[in-house]
């Protein structure tokens, strides 16, 4: 038993080695590049005229690269159907329901009620505003799922309705898809953001239909994070 | 500055990688997997990183037409931010499968499921 | 050269907190630490010049990352008591 520990040590640690010498070959003659390479630099120059859109992070997510993004929220909505799916299926003992934590107290209660409402005014700023300042999407429905967190800590015992996450994920995804189709009816091509005009560079709203489509990325993460928290955290023994 | 991140994100992937190689218990390699996760973000970012240069955001400091040579790589950072959120996915899925083992076995030891071992 | 600091220090801090997630004995010590390590993490991140990233990680990657850890260990933790 001991050697075969020893032994599998030793393999471990030849493969750790092995993985270090690749990256210290990687890193060592490693010198960045002095200017942008062709892709970067098109961004860079045509962001402004074509998109309309202060941060080029969110025109490459939206809009250049939108179809890859559709793909990540597809695989986010997988990831949490196949969880609840997982932990549905497993009967939790008797009188076991909640994480285990502890009944929350009136602070708790009480701070989360006063909290709660700025919190989903933040991640709700947080998305209309990835355009212009850092931030969007993905960020915001965190945003909005950790305030379903906090609600979730303050009161374990309430069940905040699978089926108001369910409709908004639901909703804001057709919508999100919807949106792309009438990118290939009215502009050039799916999920372009010139349906809209593209309006003054610089302003709220402004970018065409980047603000419309981040703000739902953001409803559809942050009712994903918070159905895989909300499934993680309860026993299904109501 | 760029290289001590990078470097500092190579280790961290060999960490995790060494965390979840020879951890017993399978919440412990979870966290190795995402310690590793974290630095291939770090080093993925460094790549993206030019010296001299701001953020890929053309406000006022940024004048739009030199914008190509003011501002860095914005397209690892694009990559990146795709790979944070696929990370929570992969991570709760990881978590998931780790409690129904739990259930079965009622451990978290992984020398207790043989059904694979050879 | 004050960057260069800066960053050399969070590094420093996110490895020595990574060592601490994995050589702690207590699992719930361990997911703390790889919290923080995400948190350092996104620290380095916005002097990369990358605060989309930066804010990515701090939320989801330190925040919601070890609340599920958290939500998985208090389940497992509660139903090995049962049994004994």
């Amino acid at each position: 038993m001991t050697s075969r520990f020893t032994l599998r040590n030793v393999a471990v640690l030849t493969l750790l080695a092995l993985l270090g010498v690749a990256f210290w070959t990687l890193g060592s003659g490693y010198t960045p590049d002095a200017e942008l390479n062709r892709t970067a630099a098109y961004y860079a120059q045509n962001t402004a005229s074509e998109i309309g859109a202060q941060n080029v992070v969110t025109a490459i997510i939206v809009t250049y690269r939108g179809l890859d993004t559709l793909g990540e929220v597809t695989v986010l909505f997988l990831t949490a159907a196949i969880v609840a799916l997982v932990l549905g299926q497993t009967k939790a003992p008797r009188g076991s329901s909640g994480s285990g934590f502890l009944p929350s107290g009136e602070l708790l209660t009480t701070g989360t009620q006063m909290l709660l409402p700025i919190i989903l005014l933040f991640g709700a700023y947080v998305f209309v505003n990835g355009h212009l300042t850092p931030g969007g999407g993905f960020q915001g429905g965190a945003i909005l799922a950790s305030g379903m967190l906090l609600l979730l800590l303050a009161e374990p015992g309430r069940r905040f309705g699978h089926r108001i996450i369910s409709r908004v994920e639901s909703l804001s995804g057709l919508t999100y898809v919807f949106i792309g189709v009438l990118g290939i009816a009215l502009a050039g091509g799916f999920l372009d953001n010139r349906i809209l005009p593209l309006g003054a560079f610089g302003s709220i709203l402004s970018a065409g239909a980047i603000p419309l489509i981040y703000a739902l990325i953001g409803l559809k993460v942050g009712a994903e994070f918070s159905s895989i928290l909300e499934s993680l955290e309860e026993t299904e023994d109501a | 500055m760029y290289l001590v991140a990078m470097a500092a994100g190579f280790l961290l992937i060999l960490m995790g990688l060494y965390g979840a190689l020879t951890h017993r218990n399978i919440l412990r390699m979870i966290v190795g997997f995402t310690l590793a996760d974290s630095g291939v973000h770090l080093v993925l970012v460094a790549v993206g990183y030019l010296p001299g240069r701001t953020a890929p955001i053309l406000d006022s400091a940024v004048p739009l037409d030199e914008a190509a040579q003011r501002i860095i790589d914005p397209v690892p950072q694009a990559l990146v931010l795709t790979a944070i959120v696929i990370g929570l996915g992969i991570t709760a899925l990881m978590l998931a499968y780790a409690y129904r083992l739990f259930r079965t076995r009622k451990s978290l030891d992984i020398a207790e499921f043989t059904e694979l071992k050879w | 050269m004050i960057a260069l600091i800066a960053t050399t220090g969070f590094a420093l801090a996110m490895l020595i907190a990574a060592v601490v997630a994995l050589r702690t004995r207590a699992t719930a010590v361990a997911v703390i630490a790889a919290g923080l390590v995400s948190l350092f993490a996104s620290v380095l991140f916005l002097f990369l010049a990358a605060p989309d990233v930066a804010m990515t990680e701090a939320a989801i990657g330190s925040g919601l990352t070890t609340f599920l850890f958290f939500f998985v260990l208090g389940r497992i933790r509660r139903e090995s008591g049962h049994d004994q």
